[in-house]
């Protein structure tokens, strides 16, 4: 393994959990990175323990993501499409660099750390399949992704600015995989077929986006409860989209939560090798 | 949390302001709202708060040295741009004459948001005006154009094509 820079370092210091009860916004307002030129403000202090954690899983969950988005570029149905999910990658690509950033060096995290070290879930790594798969992983994690943030950015932990900024950005993408959902549920026999098969294939993935993951600052009653409202909107949805609700269990073989102790699928692999190929042959490069 | 700005610090901040966006060079980074603050921190140090308008917004790198070279040239050698995300960007903070250049540069300016902009669905479907010949009668073509702050349209009247700085 090269660089865990993440949940094995156990550097207790300060309480797990309790957000720095909401002092000035100012202080918990990381700087883009030090790549970009715009320098992180110097003396920033890194989050440790169970934030820092908790900053690994939501960042890999949105930087993963937006790889795969990536992938669709030159191979989308229509050039809007394209577009519209090249712009969704990026909005992701931000959120991910910043959330890095708080857990520590950007391009390291993201470019050298072995699979078993990534710490997103497991739908965000799942191919992008057809159109239709695509759109079900995204309908599956943007209306999660949009509960989440709206409580973060309430709470005022050490993840409320990131959040307060980017849940505005996924509501339009849960926007977006809503109005492809119905397009494609309640249109031609054939796309009805296909959305039905995407929406039921990455069904077993969806039980893990509701695991507790210490060091968010949430309510410990937050998981079931935003689980809850997350069924009950993707059952509309679907059942707008004349799609049926899946029955099957939302999770796998392995116990939910499998992608948060760094326990992946196999084409994550694959996809890392890609992702961090340019990297690791050519270290220190830059554009 | 900080004293007046100086007539020194408002002249800078007006400099700053004044840099194009890079994307939209139609308006000005103090049009756009992004320019949140600008601190003098000794003889000839500067401090620059930018805020981006998306979270992955590319131009923030651009926007940062473009203001740091233009502080320069005016003779602070020690320019430094600090990103910050909170209060959050908003297309509101666009500013009249923002807008009014965007229109007339055929992108149709952001509707007001109505402030909490997280609550319930995403407002695209108010009437909007075509740049081109000012009908209201428009649909959405793309939710996600050229850049990740516009949506693609089209005007039902005039059949041209149009961006649309979408609320955020």
């Amino acid at each position: 393994m090269t660089a865990d820079h993440g949940p094995g370092a156990s550097a207790a210091t300060g309480p797990a959990n309790g957000p720095a009860n909401g002092t000035a916004s100012r202080a918990n307002d990381p700087g883009i990175g030090a790549r970009s030129g715009v320098a992180r403000p110097t003396g920033e202090p890194r989050l440790t323990g169970a934030p820092a954690t908790a900053a690994l899983a939501l960042g890999d969950d949105a930087l993963v993501l937006s790889h795969r988005l990536a992938e669709w570029a030159g191979h989308a149905p229509v050039l809007e499409e394209e577009v519209a999910l090249a712009n969704i990658a990026l909005d992701l690509l931000g959120q991910a660099r910043l959330l890095l950033s708080l857990a520590g060096d950007e391009d390291e995290l993201a470019y050298l750390r072995e699979e078993r070290a990534f710490r997103n879930v497991q739908l965000v790594e799942q191919p992008n399949g057809d159109f239709a798969v695509t759109i079900a992983r995204q309908l599956y994690f943007s209306v999660h992704q949009e509960l989440l943030y709206t409580r973060l950015a309430a709470g005022g932990g050490p993840f409320a600015a990131v959040a307060a900024k980017a849940v505005k950005e996924v509501a339009y993408h849960r926007d977006h995989a809503e109005q492809w959902t119905l397009r494609l549920g309640d249109g031609t026999e054939e796309s009805h077929r296909r959305m039905s098969a995407a929406v039921n294939g990455l069904w077993r993935f969806t039980g893990e986006l509701f695991q507790p993951l210490e060091g968010l600052g949430l309510d410990p009653a937050a998981p079931a409860a935003m689980e809850a409202e997350w069924l009950e909107r993707i059952a509309s949805v679907l059942g707008r989209a004349t799609l049926s609700v899946p029955d099957g269990p939302r999770h796998g073989a392995w116990a939910a939560g499998a992608g948060r102790q760094g326990l992946h699928t196999e084409p994550f692999g694959r996809m890392l090798a890609e992702m961090q190929h340019l990297h690791r042959s050519h270290p220190g490069a830059s554009w | 949390m900080t004293a007046a700005p100086t007539p020194l610090e408002e002249r800078l901040r007006e400099l700053a302001g004044s840099v194009p966006d890079p994307e939209l060079p139609v308006v000005t980074l103090a049009e756009l709202g992004v320019v949140r603050g600008l601190r003098l921190l000794g003889p000839g140090r500067v401090e620059v708060e930018l805020t981006p308008t998306y979270t992955g917004c590319p131009a923030v790198e651009a926007m940062a040295s473009d203001i740091e070279r233009v502080l320069r040239a005016d003779g602070i050698p020690e320019v430094t741009v600090r990103t910050v995300l909170s209060p959050p960007w908003t297309t509101d903070a666009i500013s009249a004459e923002g807008r009014r250049k965007l229109a007339e540069s055929g992108i149709a300016p952001p509707r007001p948001t109505g402030g909490a902009a997280t609550d319930g669905p995403v407002p695209v479907d108010l009437a909007l005006r075509c740049p081109h010949c000012g009908s209201t009668t428009t649909s959405l073509l793309s939710r996600f154009s050229s850049t990740a702050c516009k949506a693609l349209r089209r005007c039902d009247s005039c059949r041209e094509p149009f961006d649309h700085f979408k609320e955020l």
